[in-house]
């Protein structure tokens, strides 16, 4: 299968929350004819042609791992909210199981699901799902009225729940009198109010505008924050992946593509259609620092009796103007240029290279995303270096690297 | 060739008259008492006490105007002498309302999850409804004899399907996404019938038991042929002995009965309206905040 490497991140340390194996889910009469075509190599409309059964999600294998937000992202009909709705069995699985913490859901009997959806797995929907009928405090509350909670606790942990995602003093108030934003923030009272480990999010966030939408991002990232759960979260908007996904999942045609951190999509996407994603993604708040960074600046490793001239040698040698000078352990000590290299040779100090060391150069944290480097790269007369954490030398950022950069993806 | 289906009806309904006769009698019990009681109890009521309670209820549910139509068509009706038949036919109206609820709810809700019980009851209730009201008559009086009691069941026949219909409509038009959430936050299969399907069918089950309580006023005058008695009996007075006038005065007590109805049982399916409203509920009446930002 096309499905792709798993990160090297830390956090990948996590525990798996829900393990998907070889799922299929074919929509129509004949799924085993179906299944038995697929698995000769028939593609979608021919199966569709000689079936009339549609394949939902085909062969779906992938990890997901507990509080991380995981977010599902495709193009519309590529099974996206199928594979969500697989999760908690509001879709019955055509084969393959969907294990959470070693239960498969596939294969439990109904009382068991039913237990399963009251404690652990709860769901916001695109269109709210909110009902009606009910005022806002009784629709925050329905998922523990439907698991047989008294009154009175109900109320109460709704109302905690309601007053977690900031929407306070609404509590007797009709949904329709409610914004949109407001209504999808008692969507996730709703979700949140039985403190479930698992929450799935379709498409959550994509019926409010623009603004609203980066403040509820913004929410759900600080909620997660406060209490980690784990977050399957369905979208078609790459932007909205990159802001709040840990990691990706891209699905096409009811295949999983790839499976990856944001950083390993965009910098090794799969295919052109994991591609086409971020034609138009903003890749400077995708790209870190350390993504840009190149090794084509002359490094020079300070020892003891080494001679400015040996340096001034390697730049002639190598046409450069400026030199990166390192330790043995290959930390960042500053950077130097050809002149004022000259400038305190000529003046015969002891420590050729301190004294030379560039003052306006300071060196950019690997992990500093590319909007923020942007600034720094432009202002500077040189390229800047770049470290990780432990200060250690990674590569250097040039004007003309970073418009590459920018270029490539754009 | 012909077929002789009349002769097979004919020995069907004696086939049951032989022997199903005490069930037959436990029916007309149940039903009898139904409309005895209400009957008993609308008769009982001072014209008085009706006409406030009618007026209340107008005022409550509908509004001023309509509380004023109310008081003066009711009192129009109490000065052409029908206020008793009224009465009668408002039992016989509430009686197979009553009766056609509680056969039409649970068999709308069946038939809303269950394609094949929808498609078996689908032709019976076409049956009900085009069947002219003349052919059952007849039976219905045999199986129960003549009075309120054939009135009833003859009257549900004809007036339960809207119910039905309009239950199972109702549910199947529940949105998905409603039925969704509620089986994602863990809804059994009743829970998410009381929870999410019903109260969201309210408004469709509402317009079909008004459908039913007006399709019931429109057996008025039939059913008074095997006995129901009520504003029936003053109509077909009238037409059996050419007196327009008489008629007249019992089309009118009906209209007015079944206009009063109307109003008062589409208005359930509603939010409650404005003078009511705005006399006693004004503190739920609160201005929204902008959305709380965090």
């Amino acid at each position: 299968m096309a499905y792709a490497t798993e990160s090297d991140l830390p956090g990948n340390d996590r525990p798996v929350k829900i393990s998907i194996r070889n799922v299929f889910k074919v929509f129509g009469d004949r799924p085993e004819k179906a299944i038995e075509l697929l698995e000769a190599g028939g593609t979608k409309s021919e199966i569709h042609a000689a079936t009339g059964c549609t394949i939902g999600v085909k062969d779906a294998s992938f990890d997901i791992l507990a509080g991380e937000i995981f977010v599902i992202m495709g193009l519309s009909g590529s099974g996206k909210s199928t594979m969500l709705r697989l999760i908690n069995r509001l879709i019955e699985p055509t084969s393959g199981s969907i294990e959470i913490e070693g239960r498969d859901v596939a294969r439990m009997p109904r009382s068991e699901l039913i237990a399963l959806r009251r404690r652990d797995i709860s769901m916001v929907f695109q269109s709210f799902a909110l009902l009606p009928n009910r005022t806002v405090i009784d629709n925050a509350a329905f998922g523990l009225e439907v698991a047989g909670i008294g009154e009175e606790e109900r109320r109460q942990r709704a109302r905690a729940a309601l007053r977690a995602v900031g929407l306070d003093g609404h509590d007797e108030s009709r949904i329709d009198q409610l914004s949109g934003g407001m209504k999808q923030r008692v969507g996730l009272a709703r979700a949140l109010a039985n403190e479930p480990t698992v929450l799935l999010m379709d498409e959550a966030f994509s019926a409010l505008d623009p603004l609203i939408r980066t403040e509820m991002q913004d929410e759900l990232v600080r909620l997660q924050a406060e209490h980690s759960r784990t977050i399957v979260f369905v979208s078609h908007d790459l932007d909205e992946a990159m802001r709040i996904g840990d990691r990706i999942c891209i699905m096409q045609n009811g295949e999983v593509v790839q499976v990856g951190t944001p950083d390993e999509i965009v910098l090794k996407p799969a295919n052109d259609y994991v591609r086409s994603f971020f034609r138009n993604v903003d890749v400077s708040q995708v790209f870190r620092a350390g993504d840009v960074a190149r090794r084509t600046q002359v490094t020079i490793i300070e020892r003891q009796g080494v001679s400015a001239a040996a340096a001034l040698e390697r730049m002639d040698h190598h046409d450069r103007d400026v030199a990166i000078i390192l330790g043995r352990d290959k930390r960042y000590h500053g950077m130097v240029s050809r002149s004022s290299l000259i400038r305190t040779n000529r003046d015969g100090a002891s420590d050729p290279y301190r004294h030379a060391f560039l003052p306006d150069i300071e060196p950019i944290p690997a992990s500093e995303s590319l909007s923020n480097v942007l600034g720094k790269v432009a202002a500077s007369a040189f390229p800047v270096p770049v470290v990780d954490e432990a200060n250690r030398y990674l590569g250097s950022i040039s004007k003309s690297a970073l418009l590459e950069t920018l270029d490539r993806s754009a | 060739m012909t077929f002789d289906i009349g002769d097979g009806v004919d020995s069907a309904v004696n086939y049951v008259l032989d022997n199903f006769a005490p069930l037959l009698d436990m029916i007309a019990a149940a039903i009898g008492a139904v409309t005895n009681s209400i009957q008993a109890t609308l008769l009982a009521t001072p014209m008085v006490l009706g006409l406030a309670i009618f007026v209340l209820l107008s005022l409550w549910r509908v509004g001023l105007g309509f509380a004023v139509f109310t008081a003066l068509s009711l009192w129009l009706v109490e000065h052409m002498g029908l206020w008793s038949a009224m009465m009668e036919t408002l039992s016989l109206v509430l009686a197979s309302t009553l009766v056609a609820m509680v056969i039409g709810l649970p068999l709308g809700i069946a038939m809303a999850r269950n394609d094949r019980v929808a498609a078996g009851v689908r032709p019976v209730l076409d049956l009900m409804q085009t069947m002219p009201a003349f052919v059952y008559l007849i039976p219905a009086a045999m199986f129960f004899g003549l009075g309120a009691v054939p009135g009833t069941i003859a009257t549900v026949i004809f007036s339960m399907p809207p119910v039905v219909r309009l239950t199972n409509l109702g549910i199947r038009q529940v949105h998905a996404e409603f039925i969704e959430a509620g089986n994602a936050f863990g809804c059994t299969a009743t829970q998410l019938l009381f929870k999410v399907q019903l109260p969201n069918a309210m408004p469709s089950i509402m317009a079909g038991i008004n459908q039913t309580i007006m399709l019931s006023l429109s057996m008025v005058v039939i059913a008074s042929m095997i006995g129901a008695g009520g504003i029936g009996n003053t109509v077909l007075t009238g037409i059996q002995r050419l007196d327009v006038g008489t008629g007249f005065e019992g089309g009118i007590a009906v209209v007015i009965l079944a206009v009063i109805l109307d109003r008062i049982t589409q208005s359930l399916g509603k939010q409650r309206a404005g003078l009511w409203r705005a006399l006693f509920h004004r503190q739920a009446q609160q201005p929204l905040a902008s959305p709380a930002t965090a």
